[in-house]
């Protein structure tokens, strides 16, 4: 089925998008994507011809992603109030700013936001996606929104934040 | 106003009756109105900061499936529906059990070096690892009936190819006919350091030789052949440069070092 392969090349460029957004830095995206494609394919068998290989594709690397969190839990200390590790002046939107507060958000509150604002995907593809219910996504998706937005604005985050070293 | 409808308003996923609701409830929150409006920012800024990553020219690697897998999709057969780990896990409680690893009881493979001990002075433990973890691959795939290797030797230029790729070095299979074996083909495996790529060969008898590739050996230090026995595979291995080998097989020492020297010649550079 060339058909396959076809359409599994097509969601490359989106996987390598997200895996690049979700893990920080390219090496690790390139790792990650490479991992997901080579277990795409061993368990090509398991997929339906009629589902969704973009969301199943998905599925695989937040398997992997969480599978390497737990491995090898990056060292990080809980922030307390008001102990940002970064405050840019009020109203910039600095692209590179932007990035680092996106690392700083758990893993979870990430993965939603980036299907959802990154990968537009819906709320119930994300849902299926990450195995967790849809009120989950909604909730993650609120306070990854409202932490980045303090984060951003050199606010104290409304939650705990993992600040990675 | 419920803080989803909120969120959905965001990525312009509301009705149309349901937004113009949400844009007069903005329309007198101005607080509000400015933290859902920053949320709109964040997704401009995402896609500012990562689309770029679409346009990136996509590695060979990624571009080219397995040969076998383009013909598996759809069929549901209980082989290739479970996957490789299980069958590994499963593979090592066996090992585990017959004795082939030492577990909580201590690992005991015996390094006997052959030597002579002359200028040897890599770290006996990261020197230790490499048999070991070469002994419970073998321990592991030299059983398999149906999946003893992942890319056969029908492939050979895709074997070398692919595990040369995931190792950072050109790999070239040793030829071990002279010797009795035959190439059945190979896989890619996890290891401390980095990826390893496994060789199995086996004779006329059935009785199957495995050559374990690791990239990534901390010492870097070339050693001679080292000899390790445990239960009945015997492990000879040595560490050339950033590489390391290990040749394992349930064979006599004096016939395992005869295949090891083959071996080693043919690994030499030309």
């Amino acid at each position: 089925m060339q058909d396959v392969h076809d359409r599994l090349l097509a969601c490359l460029p989106r996987l390598r998008r997200y895996a690049r957004a979700l893990t920080g830095d390219s090496a690790s995206a390139d790792d990650l994507v490479q991992d997901t494609v080579e277990r795409g394919w061993a368990r090509i068998a398991q997929w339906r011809p009629d589902g969704d290989l973009r969301a199943w594709l998905f599925g695989i690397m937040h398997n992997l992603h969480v599978d390497q969190l737990r491995r090898a839990p990056p060292p990080a200390v809980e922030l307390e109030d008001g102990d940002l590790p970064f405050a840019p002046p009020a109203g910039t939107l600095d692209l590179r700013d932007l990035e680092r507060a996106l690392q700083q958000l758990p893993a979870a509150q990430r993965e939603v936001l980036l299907l959802v604002a990154l990968e537009e995907m819906r709320y119930e593809d994300v849902a299926a996606t990450l195995d967790i219910p849809l009120g989950t996504v909604m909730s993650r998706l609120s306070r990854a929104r409202e932490n980045l937005r303090r984060l951003m604005a050199g606010q104290p985050p409304a939650a705990n934040l993992k600040v990675v070293k | 106003m419920n803080e989803a409808e909120l969120q959905a308003w965001v990525d312009g996923r509301l009705p149309p009756d349901r937004q113009a609701a949400v844009d007069r409830y903005l329309a007198e929150h101005p607080a509000e109105a400015a933290r859902l409006q920053a949320y709109r920012e964040q997704n401009a800024a995402l896609h500012g900061l990562f689309d770029d990553v679409l346009d990136a020219p996509i590695p060979d690697a990624l571009r080219a499936p397995p040969p076998d897998a383009l013909s598996s999709v759809g069929r549901h057969g209980p082989a290739r529906a479970v996957p490789a780990w299980h069958r590994m896990a499963a593979m090592l409680a066996v090992a585990i059990g017959a004795g082939v690893i030492g577990g909580a009881a201590g690992w005991t493979l015996r390094g006997t070096g052959t030597d002579g001990g002359a200028g040897l002075v890599a770290s006996g433990a990261a020197l230790a690892a490499l048999p070991r973890q070469a002994a419970i691959a073998h321990a592991v795939y030299t059983p398999e009936v149906k999946h003893p290797v992942e890319v056969g030797a029908d492939q050979q230029q895709h074997l070398v190819a692919w595990l040369s790729k995931r190792l950072g070095k050109q790999l070239r299979p040793p030829q071990l006919v002279k010797q009795g074996y035959e190439l059945v083909g190979g896989r890619l495996l996890p290891g401390d350091s980095g990826p390893v790529a496994q060789f199995m060969y086996a004779d006329a008898s059935g009785q199957r030789l495995t050559l374990y590739v690791s990239s990534g050996q901390k010492q870097n230090r070339d050693t001679g052949f080292r000899f390790a026995q445990e239960g009945n595979v015997g492990v000879f291995y040595w560490i050339d440069g950033s590489f390391g080998y290990a040749l394992s097989a349930a064979v006599g020492k004096k016939e395992l070092s005869q295949i090891a020297n083959a071996v080693y010649e043919q690994l030499l550079p030309n």
